[in-house]
């Protein structure tokens, strides 16, 4: 059992969890995750590492609430216990070497681009960073993301905070000024990832991106995260999450993440209903 | 008098039509009576060829003459000095290839029904076992720490026997349940997870510890298991990362590792009403490959719901690795053989799922490494089957992670952790290695054996650097 020790809402539906789980925390790098199962009948989520911290012993994570599992997740209250908590996970980001870089979020996609940030940050890089939300009221982590930046730009789909627009937008200005970078680390929707790789491109700036897909077990052994990377089938959770933004197949891994989208709609009605009934039995 | 019937006692079953929608055991296990029966056909042969015949050499006569006389528990307890897990292996074992094989009975008719007697001895001891509550053991501690790396059927006998000679021994489990393949792969309807749970339920009664969610490799790593103050590690991490055909459209939605398949119907319970874990239910399902992994896919697929199962099958029948008591109650339960053909690609609609599989005929040429005939295609043969899920049942090999973070650790060209055969012991000290992470995918018996002779050395190894 590993122990909520700090909740936080971020947003409407955006959660950060500090976890007790020490094995974790030694091991733990920018870019890795872990497995988590809320109780005993639940699903396996994998979820990018936020933070850790190796004295204390704990693992931050952020996740949203996208479907029952991980609104069930939510659920839990400071001090209670999440069953399974099993990593890090996957390989960490390769952040050595790099002396700029344009550090872009996408919705909850930001808690995880933001630790890449304070590393190359840490490490004396120069860090611009664009985060992108739909509106204002789901923008996290914008004091922080700011503290983690030689420049940063917050940008809104419909204008309600920060610059109207899409990042790539912001991403394709910048770029047109003249800004030059090592490389881009994308980190959102896949649809977002797709089209900054193409913005990056055109102006011959490479970019890293960090897969999510759909996992059983984040060791290597369903084969379900299977992303094609240069015409090569990869393992998402042993040879990823990070790839060369340039040679991933956006297409399918966007086709790939709808496989469940009926089942996912139906289960997360279920929980809704269940959660109803709690309330109007109280 | 011996009983010279030429036919085993036939094992009770669920009728094929009704267990092909259900996930209860096919097998129903004999009664006091059949059991009794059966065992009056041994011969008790003096030279026991039975017992050359079984990989880790459990004493057969013997307990045959038990459950012949009515002891049934003394039968069990004969197994268990040998077996470690004599209620998996007297469901899972391919006897027809080991023990029964050797078995004179089978010259002229059938042979002493072995396995079904091992699991009748060892569930009539576990049901007895749970009247009477045992006490754990009282096992002298000896001091030394040893580290098992995986649950499953190696590491877990490992474990065991490390445990009755005193250790102090924790096994470190990636997944949250132990049991390895006995409770990821192999489903329900052939071996009760239940039965899993109780082996290991009386592994911690020995006081075994087991750490969940640990994966060495990337929690720890060997060496820290070292750092960590253990003094020996058996690493039984099986063959888990799944192979793919790397044909035409195997990235489609609807095509699955037969691993990924397995372990969301067993280890997750995709299958029960309300799962939280979801699983495709196919119209039509093909599985590729002819292994007993293809065979449990293609009938979990049937039990979920699917109308039409097809195998596919690059050989003949003749050649199909799967035990042929599970081919028998595929085909019983209504699975479709397509033999000597493969898949050759994946067609999908336009949202990326599965629509057909294009299939060319194969025949057999000259035998291959392996010693079977080589498969090519036929010329002109190709077929189409419309089907809306895949499942890829050709193999696995062994997990990289520990391979990759033990660099002193030898590995052969497939991946698989060199080991001397005989003790396990690999070319990094302390560290013995043993089960499909060794031999590739092979058999729950081989690797409780390796497990089993690993304790034994690891005993050695630590005595002789502790001189005591």
């Amino acid at each position: 059992m590993y122990r909520i020790l700090k909740k936080e809402i971020l947003n409407e539906s955006v959660k950060k969890y500090i976890v007790d789980a020490p094995a974790v925390a030694k091991k733990a790098k920018a870019g890795q995750f872990v497995v988590v199962r809320t109780a005993e009948d639940s699903e396996r989520i994998p979820l990018t590492i936020a933070d850790y911290d190796r004295e204390k012993g704990t693992v931050t994570i952020i996740f949203q609430e996208v479907g029952a599992g991980t609104m069930e997740l939510g659920e839990l209250e400071e001090g209670e216990s999440i069953l399974d908590f099993a990593g890090p996970l996957g390989r960490a980001s390769e952040l050595d070497g790099i002396r700029s870089a344009c550090v872009i979020g996408g919705g909850l996609g930001c808690a995880i681009a933001l630790p890449q940030a304070r590393a190359l940050k840490a490490a004396g890089a120069r860090v611009d960073m664009i985060a992108g939300f739909r509106c204002k009221d789901l923008v996290i982590l914008e004091e922080e993301m700011r503290g983690a930046s030689d420049n940063f730009l917050l940008c809104t789909d419909d204008g309600s905070r920060g610059r109207k627009g899409l990042v790539t937008a912001a991403l394709e200005d910048l770029l047109a000024a003249g800004e030059k970078y090592d490389v881009c680390i994308a980190i959102g929707p896949l649809v977002m990832m797709k089209f900054v790789v193409l913005t990056a491109k055109k102006h011959g700036l490479r970019t890293v991106v960090s897969m999510n897909p759909i996992m059983v077990d984040g060791t290597g052994m369903c084969g379900c995260c299977r992303v094609t990377v240069g015409g090569e089938t990869k393992f998402a959770c042993v040879d990823g999450p990070d790839f060369d933004g340039d040679e991933v197949d956006f297409d399918e891994s966007i086709r790939r993440a709808k496989m469940y989208a009926e089942f996912e709609k139906k289960a997360k009605e279920a929980h809704r209903c269940r959660l109803k009934g709690v309330i109007d039995n109280a | 008098m011996p009983n010279m019937s030429p036919k085993k006692v036939p094992m009770p079953e669920q009728d094929p039509n009704v267990r092909n929608k259900n996930f209860k055991e096919v097998a129903l296990g004999y009664t006091e009576k059949m059991a009794v029966e059966e065992a009056q056909r041994c011969l008790h042969c003096k030279t026991m060829p039975c017992v050359s015949g079984c990989p880790v050499n459990v004493r057969i006569p013997d307990f045959i003459a038990r459950i012949a006389s009515g002891d049934f528990l003394g039968a069990a307890e004969t197994i268990k000095e040998t077996s470690a897990l004599p209620a998996v292996c007297g469901r899972v074992c391919p006897q027809e290839t080991q023990c029964e094989s050797k078995c004179v009975r089978g010259i002229k008719g059938e042979p002493v029904a072995i396995g079904r007697l091992e699991r009748f001895a060892a569930d009539y001891a576990m049901r007895a076992q749970d009247r009477t509550a045992q006490a754990a053991p009282d096992i002298p501690k000896n001091g030394h720490r040893c580290a098992v790396v995986g649950a499953g059927p190696s590491g877990l006998t490992c474990a065991g026997d490390l445990a009755r000679m005193g250790y102090d021994v924790t096994v470190f489990e990636a997944f949250h349940t132990a049991g390895g393949v006995l409770v990821y792969g192999i489903p329900e309807f052939r071996l009760p997870k239940a039965i899993v749970q109780k082996e290991i339920d009386s592994l911690r009664a020995l006081g075994v510890r087991f750490e969940l969610n640990y994966i060495v490799g990337r929690t720890s790593t060997v060496d820290e298991l070292f750092e960590e103050g253990y003094e020996a590690v058996f690493i039984g991490s099986g063959a888990g990362l799944p192979s793919f055909m790397h044909i035409p459209g195997e990235n489609l939605n609807g095509v699955y590792s037969a691993n990924e398949f397995l372990t969301r119907i067993n280890l997750m319970k995709a299958y029960l009403p309300g799962a939280k874990t979801p699983v495709m239910i196919p119209k039509t399902a093909v599985i590729v490959g002819g292994g007993n992994v293809a065979m449990d896919a293609a009938r979990c697929a049937k039990r979920i719901g699917a109308e039409t199962v097809y195998v596919l099958y690059r050989r003949g029948e003749e050649e199909m690795p799967a035990r042929l008591e599970e081919i028998h109650h595929a085909k019983e339960e209504g699975i479709v053989f397509k033999f000597l053909s493969a898949p050759t690609a994946i067609r999908g609609d336009e949202n990326g799922s599965v629509i057909a599989v294009e299939c060319v005929e194969m025949e057999l040429g000259e035998p291959d490494a392996s010693g079977r005939r080589r498969p090519k295609p036929k010329e002109n043969s190709s077929f189409l089957l419309d089907a809306d899920c895949v499942i890829m049942a050709i193999g696995t090999s062994p997990n990289p992670l520990i391979r990759t973070t033990t660099p002193d650790l030898e590995t052969n060209r497939h991946g698989c952790i060199v080991a001397d055969e005989a003790t396990g012991a690999t070319s990094k000290e302390g560290v013995f290695a043993g089960g499909d992470a060794v031999t590739g995918a092979a058999t729950v018996i081989l690797a409780m054996g390796a497990g089993k002779a690993a304790a034994k050395a690891m005993d050695e190894y630590i005595k002789s650097r502790s001189g005591s």
